[in-house]
């Protein structure tokens, strides 16, 4: 473990975050994990780490950092208008740089969330097999907590990129969002409300955290006698929940079982879009099948591993 | 007896990655039972496409890689477990005693709990610790169990305005359940009393002491075995 960094200021809401905590939910341990993995992995392959090397994780602003060594970073996702030494630099390309060198990073001005890797990724120890921050749980990251000013971060072992890397495109996040859904698994409950919700254009409310995006807009209203919440059981990151209040929920991945009605679920191809929702952003929902789901993430997966075929061939 | 497992079944995609199936709509313990039983069967296939799965008290979800298994087959293969879940002998249940300091700073709605049902704190303790409560489902919080099996004598609604932070080990109340708080977080639970036991320690080999088919019966101490114990290591 080599010190990398120290942050000078952290920002708002910066965590260390990978690919997730898988096979804890029956002890209540939810996932956890990058909110947009896509912007996530790609970090992470720019610099020649393994995609689930911990990163971190930016939201609505960036941090200030001084380096302690050498590395290899990327800053991927959200649009932050980073510095590095007072001169700008670009994003979904690999930086160098050394020991003094000082990274600055703005508010969002487009997305969400921001993703820094490291070139052996941040060091923190794994808690059941993940190195991401579960902050109601208070575990894995740095002590279970978002960053705060003047901690210090290591990073493990890495050998330097041969040659710098660069995505030869630059995603950006609409304002507007339309996000696909396969109904369930309490639709029956909202038999009427249905054809209105995938109507309805609902905006993200700056209540939004890891554990939910929390929509306001019309109304959803269950059917006369449909109970307002159930005996609780699983949830799973994307399903859309409906409280009393009729204002929807998109959960993300703090939760492990619910009690709450869902009408809908995001299609786990478009979750990262959600990931990368602002306060303001709007979104609209868009009933799919089942199967054209399951087409939809295998063209994503397709997607993103040609993505990572591109990097590391060294395309530029 | 087919027809009627056939009748209370019911499988739902949870998006595009979950299968819930569900064996019924209200907390009966043989509904729950026959969910572990199923959860067990499928955990020990190790089923390459099957990813995780998670129990709560009548539904089981099964995390699955689509690429793997298509959704038919998923179904198929839960039908074909449950019709040999007879071979499936559950785990021996263990009841964990966890034991509790009522009262006083830990319980300060241990009064409220006691005059909403016309009950002496004294007997409000005594109700508390003579039942083993089964786990139904661990989730919520890290190690926070649904518990069944309260006494309707000491069924007390929910504060009217949570408390922000509930520290970790508090003992409460909510309506017809009660539960322990393993970490601190915000809550609207009565509070009756803590335990001075650290539920959740994910450095553990078994981070929790207790698993979902298990029951837990609260043990009254005083202040003074509550402070020896939490110096203690546990289990």
């Amino acid at each position: 473990m080599i010190p990398v960094l120290t942050t000078l200021s952290a920002g708002p809401l910066t965590t260390v975050q990978d690919l997730g905590r898988g096979g804890a939910a029956q002890l209540g341990v939810p996932f956890s994990g990058a909110l947009d993995p896509y912007a996530h992995r790609l970090a992470n392959w720019l610099v020649g780490n393994s995609e689930g090397a911990a990163t971190l994780e930016m939201t609505m602003a960036g941090s200030t950092v001084e380096f302690l060594c050498e590395a290899d970073i990327a800053i991927t996702g959200a649009a932050m208008n980073p510095y590095l030494n007072g001169a700008a630099v670009r994003q979904w390309c690999s930086l160098r740089v050394k020991a003094g060198d000082r990274l600055e990073l703005g508010f969002a001005e487009n997305g969400c969330r921001a993703y820094l890797a490291i070139g052996g990724g941040i060091a923190v120890p794994e808690v059941l097999g993940s190195r991401s921050t579960y902050l109601g749980g208070e575990l894995g990251g740095l002590q279970g907590r978002a960053l705060a000013d003047g901690d210090l971060l290591a990073r493990g072992a890495a050998s330097p990129l041969a040659a710098p890397r660069q995505l030869p495109w630059v995603p950006i996040y609409p304002q507007s969002l339309s996000l696909r859904v396969v109904v369930g698994p309490h639709d029956q409950f909202f038999a009427t409300a249905l054809a209105h919700f995938f109507a309805a254009t609902f905006t993200v409310t700056p209540k939004s955290d890891r554990m939910g995006c929390r929509l306001s807009g019309p109304v959803v209203e269950r059917d006369p006698g449909a109970p307002a919440s159930i005996l609780s059981e699983p949830v799973t990151p994307g399903n859309i929940q409906i409280p009393a209040d009729g204002q929807p929920i998109v959960l993300l991945s703090e939760q492990t079982i619910g009690g709450y009605t869902c009408i809908a679920t995001v299609v786990s191809g478009d979750l990262w879009r959600i990931g990368q929702a602002c306060p303001g952003d709007a979104v609209g929902f868009v009933e799919v099948s089942l199967d054209t789901a399951h087409h939809i993430l295998k063209e994503w997966q397709c997607f993103v591993s040609d993505a990572r075929i591109l990097l590391e061939a060294g395309w530029s | 007896m087919h027809t009627k497992t056939a009748k209370s079944r019911h499988f739902r995609p949870s998006g595009d990655t979950t299968l819930l199936a569900t064996y019924g709509d209200a907390i009966d313990p043989l509904v729950n039972a026959r969910v572990r039983r199923l959860a067990m069967s499928l955990d020990g296939l190790a089923h390459p496409a099957i990813v995780e799965v998670v129990t709560s008290y009548c539904t089981l979800a099964v995390r699955y890689r689509p690429q793997q298994i298509r959704w038919p087959e998923l179904c198929d293969l839960v039908l074909a477990l449950e019709e040999r879940l007879g071979e499936i002998a559950l785990e021996s249940a263990e009841t964990v005693e966890i034991p509790v300091c009522y009262g006083g700073e830990f319980g300060p709605d241990l009064a409220v709990v006691a005059d909403h049902n016309g009950l002496d704190p004294q007997e409000v303790i005594r109700l508390h610790g003579a039942v083993a409560y089964p786990i139904y489902a661990i989730g919520f919080a890290p190690g926070f169990c649904y518990l069944g099996g309260l006494d309707p004598r000491l069924h007390t609604p929910r504060l009217v305005t949570p408390r922000l932070r509930v520290p970790a080990g508090s003992v409460g109340i909510a309506g017809g359940q009660t539960g322990v708080y393993p970490l601190a977080s915000p809550g609207g639970w009565q509070l009756i009393g803590r335990t001075p036991r650290r539920l959740f320690a994910p450095e553990r080999d078994q981070p929790i002491p207790y698993r979902v088919g298990d029951a837990i019966r609260f043990v009254a101490v005083s202040l003074k075995q509550y402070q020896r114990i939490s110096r203690e290591e546990w289990p």
